[in-house]
This record gives C-alpha cells, structure tokens and sequence, in this order.
C-alpha cells in the first residue's frame, strides 16, 4: 500500500478518471491540493474569475462530452461558481466542481473564508459531498464522476475541507486504494439509471409512428448528452419525419438536411413552430417541453400525441402528459425504435406527401427574413454578420454564445451540420457565457476553430478571461455584435412597454473594446463598414497565436424575429414585419 | 412547510414512505426539494431502520400541491433516496403518539381522566392542577382526543407525525417506485 496525503490522493484521483486539464484558482483552503498539481500531467489553467472557470469546464464537456472539472477554493470562489453550476444543472453538463473548505474542525465557526458549500450548491448540483475523512478521497472523487456522466448528466461537487488534504496534518493520511466499479455500485443502492427503454412502450410507439400523417420529431439536448445523432439521422431517413432541433440540440440533427426545419420556441423559425403546432405526432427526444418552446402550454400542439423518450423519468408528464412515455438513453431507445419500425413494416406508413406540402408552403412562405438594405452612415445588420461569419469558416467551427439577441440570431442563422458544434446556455440563460466557454470548447478541441459570438453586455461580464487565454495561448475568437444596448431587453420594451427604455442603454464606445481587448493580449478590429465584415473576419481567421476580438457595430433597433409574445400559444407567430404576419 | 396536525386528514394528503441512505445531510436534501419544488409537507418523521446502512423517512404530503407523481419522480432523483412506497391512508397501517398536557383541577380531574381511559391513554406525568398524557393511536383518533380535550383546556401538546407500514390483510395499493421500476 502506497502512504500518500489526502491532496496528493485527490489529484491521483482526477489522473485516474483520465482528467486531462482542468481550470480552477487557488487560494488558502485549497493550497495543499494544489502543491501536487506542479508534479501532475493534469494541465491546469489559471482563470481570472472562478464563474471563469465553471463555465469553462462546460464548455469543455459541450464541446468533448467528457465531464469538465473545475478547482476553487472556499467561501467566495465556491459561491462564485454557484453561477455555472447552475447553468450546468439546467443544461444537463457533466461537470466536477472541486472546492476547498476551511478545516473540519473550523465548519460553523464563521471561520476566515468558510460558507456552507454544500448547502448552498444542494438545489444547483446533481449531487455533492463534503468529504470528512481523506480515505474516502478516492471513492468519492470515482463516483463524482461516476454519477456527473451517466443517467442524465449533471455538475457534482465536491467539497474538501484543508485539514484532510495537508500533508502537515495526520488526519491527511491515507493509504491509496482505487475502487473497482462494482464497489462503486454497491455504494449507490438507490442510484441505477434506466437506459433500456421497455420494449412495449417502443414498439407502441413504432406503431404511432406508421400511423400519424403529420408526425414532428422534437430534438432535445438530450440527443447530444446520449451521441445519439447517428441512430437520429438514421430513423429520420427510414421514416423521413421531419426534425426540429431546440437550442439545445442545434447541430444534433444537420440544418442543411432537407428534413431539419431548425428551431422552435419564442424565436425558432415559422415551420418549425407551426409544423409542431399542427402536427399529429410529437416524437420528443430528450427534450423537456421548456415553456421557451411550448409558449402558452394548454394551447401548444392541441392534436398531437407525444411519445416522450427521456433518461430522466421525472421529465415524462411533468409538462405535458405523453402518450407513450419512455425512460432510457435516447441512442438506445432510438435504435430499438428503427429496430420496431421496420419489424412493423416501414411501408405500412400513410402517405405524407401532403404534410409535406404544407411544411413546404410554410418555408417558403416565411422564412428567416432581414431587411438587409445598408445606406453610408447606416450600423451593420447583426444577421449580415453572422452570415459573413458562418460562410468565412469551416463547416466544423464550434461557436459559443452568450444570451440575448446575438444568441437567438446565431443559432438561426448559422448552419449547424455537426453535433457538438454550438456551445450555450440555454436553460438559465446565462449572461457572459460565451467568452470563458469558448475557452473551454478550445481546450477540448484545440484542432477546430472556435468563435465566440458575444453581444456587449454579455462580453462586459466575463472578459478578463481573455487574458487566460491570452496568457495560456488559447486562440479563441471573439465576434461582438456591439449594439450599445442590452439588445433583448430593449426589444421587450420597445415591443412590450411602449419604447421605454429603462436602464439598457451602454453606450458603443465605453468601453473602447479594442483598446480593452490589446491591453488582454489579444489582436483586435473594429468594423463598422459591411465592406470591412469578410476581410477582417479573414484576417482574424488567419491569426492562431492569440485570441481575436472583433469589435462590429450593429443596429440597436434590429429585433429577433420570428417571435411568439411570451404569454401567447404558439399560435400568434410573430414575423418579420415586412413579411406582414403579427401585429407588432 | 410543516403545518400544525390539528385538522384531520383529507383526501388530498397521501403518504410516502421513503428509504434513504443513512449518511450525513439527507433528510436536508429530502426538504430542500420540497421547498425548491414547491410541494407541501403535511407531516414527516425520520427514524432508523433495522438496517443502519438505512433510515426510513415517513412523509405525508399534500397532493393539491402538485401531483404525486412528480413529487416521487423528483424525489427519486435524489443519489441518497433508494426506495419510495407510496401508501394509500385506507390501505396502510398509520399510527402517531402525542404528549398532552391538560388543565385538570380538583373540579374536573375525574373527568379528564375518564377521557384518557376511553382513548386508552396514559398519564406520564402529574402536576397540582395539570396532567399530562401519552397517546398513541390512528392520527384520526388522536384529532377526537385533541377535539374533546379542548373542553378542559389544553396547555401545551405535541404530536409526531404519523409513521406509516403498508397493510397486511389486504393487497395494498403499494406502488414501488425502486430502480426495477422506474420505466414508466
């Protein structure tokens, strides 16, 4: 048996679990956990913010699929990744959040940095620990991941307190072990995801499937968190239903596909919406009924039947009452449905060639639309941007985003062809995302190209992170679509509160973004001319031993559309006005 | 919340007899989804069971709150929580103990104490004008005691909450939420 200290077993831990980087900042109750960092493979990367370095390990996990593992210390670094583990909760990210805790001697004293971690991240974590003896260190950390990666993923957190990870102090001393699985599942009796759907529940929904005439597939995250866009694009092509991918599934299933009608909700595009509203069959595959894509619930797809399939059975019925209800990983469920599909006979389907049609009209009568008119004096259009961008770079460019407008303009206007492409926070809708989860995404696949597409309020959050990347030679690229506003929210209150405009106004220039980006490390444009768009994004293309920013100067009064009014069915679609549908 | 067990109890409350993994925080845990989720607890009691790997938490809850359903699925999810039954109240065996002190003066001892004869309960403990009762018995009966105690004038009292086993005689209505049957 190997002597070793509780720090030292912690890091072996993490080499155990194949961690190959993670981010994190020291500080005093997590020192002895860093010593051993300096002898470890592990590469660490210093952040300047711990949200930095929560949102960083997601990005990681969105962009490799593997749990992404973040290291803070106590009181305020743990509640300064309260915020991302929030956001990994709600996005279903694998995700380990380790952090120091003062000695355990010293819990509930109100010691010097001390807060009780472990019940202020109880609601924002799939699970968490306090660890109270060094030898159940390597236990704990094997099935921290054992639980953040399987069923349906989520952030776990562990929280160690000083005394049992200084070499200095006995109570670190351990004898090092490493558990085998089956000792990992007999220490979890009450956790056993079901990821084989019941094979009666698949094949009553095979038979839904050859029955309805206006069927709609609804592509949830769950379809990447499971790699299931394989066994997807094979039922979609034996049954050709067509596909809608929610925010949380862009790229699961490809945009370019004449099947993929792209997003649905509050600012998904007109067929997907109403292809759903209308249909008859609602296949939901790992995806949740998010009011952002329902609107109005008990007007949402009044004539359809739902089969739900999700790993997580508290998602079956908790908002809309499914038909055919299956637990189980969604790549398994999909393949025994193929499987039950053609058992039942793939030509017994009825002909929908009609519905068809109809989705056609739908398209071509509402499709994304922008006025794309451009006089000298005039600010960029946000989407022409994007455009610009999504032609200019490689079809496997992974792009980040924060929240608001540019989110919801990416995520229409970009050509989603390959899973694991589109990083985001889609659930708690968290600003300053982008920067640090690009990071992360770039650090998992270094080999691709990776934009971040951030709006100016969300860049103001999070962009001392720029300076890691600078100094840890991330070549990150940054697009902000400078509006000078809090986009989304002056869309609301020019649509919603009769143009008044409270407290959203931030001015383009204050701060100067490329002054503020050189002074990070990084190279940086600013373009205000649509002529200047395609050659600095060539330019910045071309730049690998820094990160970009590229400051564009959009059109504040440019608004996302289509939009569905929060409180309204999915029914009042609201368009582009020049494509003269809604009233707003 | 935990409310107060004065009034009886409705339909609309269900029991669910919840194992859990004996460790450090979970009946934390247990509350803290039920005020994150919103859900009402009526009434709960924690205790070990015969197994020290397991405590058995005993929860009544109302079901006007959100449906029951959600509230095991979502409970369920919990990595500490290994088996949840659900109890019908017609068809499982419920009982609760309550600690009563009652006003009983020389006017009216004799009384008080024919009371706790009919309920068979005991007096644990005597004071100059006060006796104070144990009761034990169906949450029911212990809200008949409560009703006609009130005419003697109640000093301080506290129940448990109800601790709950599913019903041998019959087939019960026992709807296991365990790891084997979680596929609907």
């Amino acid at each position: 048996m190997t002597k070793m200290s509780g720090g030292h077993a912690l890091i072996k831990s993490l080499e155990m679990m194949g961690v190959e980087v993670m981010f994190g900042l020291p500080g005093g109750a997590i020192l002895p956990v860093y010593d051993p960092i300096i002898d470890s493979p592990i590469r660490h990367i210093l952040v300047r913010h711990e949200q930095g370095a929560g949102h960083m390990a997601s990005g990681y996990a969105h962009a490799t699929g593997r749990a992404g593992v973040c290291m803070v210390t106590s009181g305020p670094a743990a509640t300064n990744v309260v915020t991302p583990l929030m956001d990994a909760y709600m996005d279903s990210v694998p995700m380990i959040c380790i952090t120091g805790q003062v000695p355990l001697a010293s819990i509930g004293s109100d010691a010097f940095q001390e807060c009780d971690t472990t019940g202020i991240t109880l609601s924002c974590t799939k699970h968490n620990y306090l660890v109270t003896d060094a030898r159940d260190i390597p236990h704990i950390v094997a099935e921290a991941f054992h639980i953040a990666t399987t069923g349906r993923p989520g952030p776990v957190l562990i929280d160690i307190p000083k005394d049992i990870v200084d070499p200095k102090n006995p109570r670190s001393d351990m004898d090092w072990y490493w558990p085998t699985p089956d000792e990992i599942d007999r220490g979890l009796p009450g956790y056993k995801p079901t990821t084989k759907g019941h094979p009666k529940m698949i094949k009553e929904a095979a038979r839904l499937i050859l029955a309805s005439e206006k069927p709609v597939i609804y592509a949830g995250g769950g379809i990447l968190k499971a790699r299931a866009a394989e066994a997807l694009r094979e039922l979609v092509e034996l049954t050709g239903i067509h596909v809608v991918t929610t925010l949380m599934a862009r790229g699961a299933f490809p945009d370019r596909h004449p099947l993929c009608l792209g997003m649905p909700g509050m600012h998904g595009n007109y067929t997907a919406i109403t292809a759903m509203q209308r249909s008859d069959l609602l296949i939901a595959l790992g995806s949740r009924f998010d009011d952002r894509v329902t609107g109005k619930l008990d007007g949402f797809a009044p004539d359809a039947k739902v089969i739900h399939v999700d790993i997580d059975p508290a998602e079956l019925g908790k908002v809309r009452r499914p038909d055919v209800p299956i637990v189980g990983d969604c790549r398994l469920v999909i393949e025994e449905l193929v499987k039950a599909v053609r058992d039942l006979g793939i030509e017994t389907q009825p002909d929908r060639s009609d519905w068809g049609r109809t989705i056609r009209g739908w398209q071509e009568e509402f499709p994304l639309h922008y006025d794309q008119g451009w006089e000298e004096g005039d600010a960029l259009k946000p989407q022409f941007v994007l455009e610009t961008l999504r032609d200019s770079t490689p079809d496997d460019t992974i792009v980040a985003s924060g929240v608001g407008q540019h989110q919801m303009w990416t995520s229409q206007h970009w050509k989603f062809d390959h899973p694991y492409t589109w990083v985001n926070s889609g659930g708690l809708g968290t600003m300053g995302y982008s920067i640090p989860a690009a990071i992360g995404a770039k650090v998992g696949r270094p080999d691709r190209m990776v934009w971040s597409v951030d709006g100016d309020g969300c860049f103001q959050m999070t962009a001392q992170e720029l300076v890691t990347a600078s100094s840890e030679r991330i070549p990150i690229k940054v697009a902000i679509l400078n509006n000078a506003y809090l986009g989304m929210v002056r869309q609301w209150q020019e649509m919603f509160y009769e143009e008044r405009y409270s407290e959203v106004y931030l001015s383009p220039d204050l701060p100067d973004y490329v002054k503020w980006a050189e002074a990070m490390g990084c190279a940086a444009f600013r373009v205000e001319h649509p002529e200047e768009v395609q050659p600095t994004i060539d330019k910045a293309n071309e730049i690998d031993d820094r990160p970009v920013v590229i400051d564009f100067r959009t059109d504040s009064t440019e608004k996302v559309y289509p939009m569905v009014p929060a409180g309204l069915t999915n029914d009042h679609v609201v368009t582009d006005p020049s494509q003269g549908k809604g009233g707003y | 919340m935990i409310t107060d067990t004065q009034t009886q109890t409705p339909a609309r409350h269900h029991t669910l007899s919840v194992l859990v993994e004996n460790k450090a925080g979970v009946l934390t845990r247990v509350a803290s989804l039920f005020a994150r989720r919103g859900y009402n607890i009526y009434s709960l009691a924690v205790a070990p069971t015969d197994d020290e790997r397991f405590s058995r938490i005993t929860i009544v809850v109302d079901v006007e709150s959100s449906p029951l359903e959600q509230i095991t699925k979502q409970l369920f999810k919990l990595i500490n929580v290994v088996k949840i039954s659900e109890l019908d109240p017609a068809e499982a065996v419920e009982r609760e103990l309550m600690l009563m002190t009652i006003k009983a003066e020389a006017g009216s001892r004799s009384q008080v104490l024919e009371l706790v004869q009919v309920f068979e309960g005991k007096i644990v403990d005597v004071g100059h004008d006060a006796l104070t009762v144990m009761l034990s018995g169906k949450p029911r009966n212990l809200d008949d005691f409560e009703e006609l105690a009130r005419a003697f004038g109640i000093v301080e009292h506290q129940r448990t909450g109800r601790v709950a086993l599913r019903q041998l005689t019959k087939t019960p209505r026992l709807r296991s939420v365990s790891s084997a049957a979680r596929t609907t």
